[in-house]
């Protein structure tokens, strides 16, 4: 061999052990899931059986199922709301109006709750949304007498759950906004003054075009996230009552690991593939799209 | 760079526009009163874990009629100190692991050249779009298969194989904007190119090194789903599935319960206060800019 090729081949080396960490535990098992899709099997029948499209109408006839879908949905079009909208406001008020030194405490206060792990926030929201908890006492002091256990109630409770990871994330879009508005240049802002231009206006005529590109960004990452929320539900409800709160990720996990029903999961699983990936090609074409532009 | 701190000459510029008007007052008001709708949970959550259930459940608002050590004596001895311990475990290996295969992929890509490193490319950051959830559950066979399955190491190997693609693609979007000068007196110099790696580029990636490893700690300190799946021993748990089995050994005593929750949460509330720049960089650069 000449030296160059031994090179060359050595060259691989370096990439090798992010192939193969990539192709035994990513690639394979999303190409392995799909195959399986079309099984039916469980610990009684270590076996599969080929049973066709078989899963996927079993999946498809199955009202938690949609309800599940349904959740993820709302949980997107919340979280859309608050950690998109909301929390761009919050940016504009914080940057625009409050003094410099109070603005970056805020900050750091609003962002702690994104620090601490899901778990933990979980568990303390369920004593928080018990009859007697926090919460209820909470409504008293502003004159709502109330005595709803919110995550026990099949009306409340994905609600009540949804409403904890906007308490939880508020903070985290916020200062990715923040770091948005810092970019934009003082100038734009002068400008628009001298037009006359009050607050409200100047938000609405230099910051939001100016952060357009993190805006779209953190719409598909929060819908993306909405479709893949477990950790939340598990820590609050684990799906109950009566499968009201599950989201296409609990179900999947009580199918599987709960149910025995490997087959029907992997339809689950094949499910969020669609959406996830989708969310993915259009983040990736939005990124060139903008590349081009510039 | 950008940092979430504004320089002194601009803070005075915008000092200058800010007058108190009825306005600003209600909208203080606002942001005072979701400052303390933020905190007053955790807050809550450290206070309760001094009282007695009695008092938590009979006066909520109020404070524990004597700070109640020993219920964090008690969330300790039940084992809560072994969960953090894990998830230190798993999440400063895991940061050491996807670092170095992250790098040596991104500096093969960027730097030695290889054949095929449009399409192998493709192949490491393709792996961007696919999800933990979806390889679930066919992991779990494997798993098994190869006795990875209640391993603390094995977590670590998940941990990183999913995020190689992320951070492979910060690192080699930093890797791209190096100058070429530097490797060239590098080669004069007679370096072979495991110098190179380890002198030269390594030493230049150090800001998106760290970047990488605050937005791994985030992650692996709070992952759940292989946690919960591919742990079974008590002893192994990280703390997010370990803290959920906390509760279920103590069903009536909550205040243990948050003692523990207030323990777990504290190693990241105060790396993030002592180091929010960093968090603040990792998190941004993690959104693609």
């Amino acid at each position: 061999m000449k030296p160059n090729t031994v090179r060359r081949t050595v060259g691989y080396l370096w990439i090798l052990p992010a192939l193969l960490l990539l192709l035994v535990f990513v690639y394979y098992p999303i190409v392995e899931n799909f195959r399986l899709s079309v099984y039916k099997w469980n610990a009684f029948q270590p076996e599969p059986k080929f049973v066709g499209l078989g899963n996927y109408e079993r999946v498809l006839a199955d009202p938690v199922f949609w309800t599940s879908i349904g959740n993820n949905v709302g949980y997107a079009v919340v979280s859309v709301v608050f950690q998109v909208g909301i929390a761009l406001i919050l940016a504009a008020v914080l940057e625009g109006v409050v003094a410099p030194r109070l603005r970056g405490f805020l900050r750091t206060i609003y962002f702690i709750p994104a620090t601490i792990s899901i778990t933990i926030v979980g568990l303390l929201f369920r004593i928080i949304y018990q009859p007697d908890g926090l919460f209820n006492s909470f409504l008293a002091l502003l004159g709502v007498h109330s005595t709803t256990a919110w995550l026990g109630e099949r009306e409340t409770a994905i609600w009540s759950v949804i409403a904890m990871s906007q308490w939880q994330n508020l903070g985290y879009t916020t200062m990715l906004f923040v770091v948005a508005i810092q970019r934009i240049p003082r100038e734009f802002y002068d400008a628009a003054a001298v037009d006359g231009a009050g607050p409200v206006r100047s938000f609405f005529a230099v910051t939001v075009p100016m952060v357009r590109e993190m805006t779209t960004l953190l719409m598909i990452v929060t819908i993306s996230g909405a479709f893949l929320v477990f950790n939340e539900i598990m820590a609050t409800t684990a799906g109950s009552p009566g499968n009201s709160s599950q989201v296409l990720g609990t179900w999947l996990y009580q199918s599987a690991f709960k149910n025995d029903d490997m087959g029907y999961a992997a339809v689950v699983a094949v499910v969020i593939f669609v959406i996830t990936f989708t969310a993915a090609l259009l983040q990736l074409g939005y990124g060139r799209l903008r590349r081009v532009e510039q | 760079m950008t940092t979430a701190t504004s320089s002194p000459a601009k803070t005075r510029m915008r000092r200058s526009r800010i007058k108190l008007t009825p306005v600003r007052g209600l909208i203080g008001l606002v942001l005072a009163a979701l400052a303390v709708l933020v905190v007053f949970p955790l807050v809550w959550m450290a206070i309760s874990g001094f009282k007695t259930n009695a008092e938590l459940y009979g006066d909520p608002w109020g404070l524990p009629g004597e700070w109640r050590w020993h219920n964090y004596e008690r969330a300790y001895e039940y084992g809560v100190i072994h969960y953090i311990g894990n998830s230190l475990v798993v999440t400063i290996g895991s940061i050491i692991l996807v670092v170095l295969v992250s790098s040596f992929a991104a500096f093969a890509l960027v730097r030695v050249k290889i054949p095929f490193s449009a399409p192998l490319t493709m192949l490491v950051l393709g792996g961007l779009m696919l999800s933990e959830t979806v390889a679930l559950v066919p992991l779990f066979r494997i798993m098994r298969g190869i006795g990875l399955y209640n391993s603390l190491f094995g977590i670590i190997i998940l941990y990183t194989a999913f995020r190689v693609p992320f951070i492979t693609f910060l690192i080699r979007a930093y890797m791209l904007g190096l100058p070429q000068e530097v490797y060239d007196s590098a080669v004069v110099d007679g370096c072979n190119t495991w110098q190179i790696f380890w002198r030269i580029t390594m030493p230049l990636c150090y800001p998106i090194i760290i970047s990488a490893a605050v937005l791994q700690a985030l992650f692996s300190w709070n992952e759940f789903v292989f946690a919960l799946v591919f742990i079974k021993d008590d002893e192994l748990k990280t703390m997010p599935v370990g803290l959920m089995t906390l509760q279920s050994k103590l069903t009536t005593d909550w205040p243990v319960v948050f003692a523990g929750l207030t323990m777990s949460a504290i190693p990241m509330v105060l790396a993030f206060l002592f180091g929010q720049r960093y968090f603040v960089k990792g998190i941004t650069e993690g959104m693609g800019k």
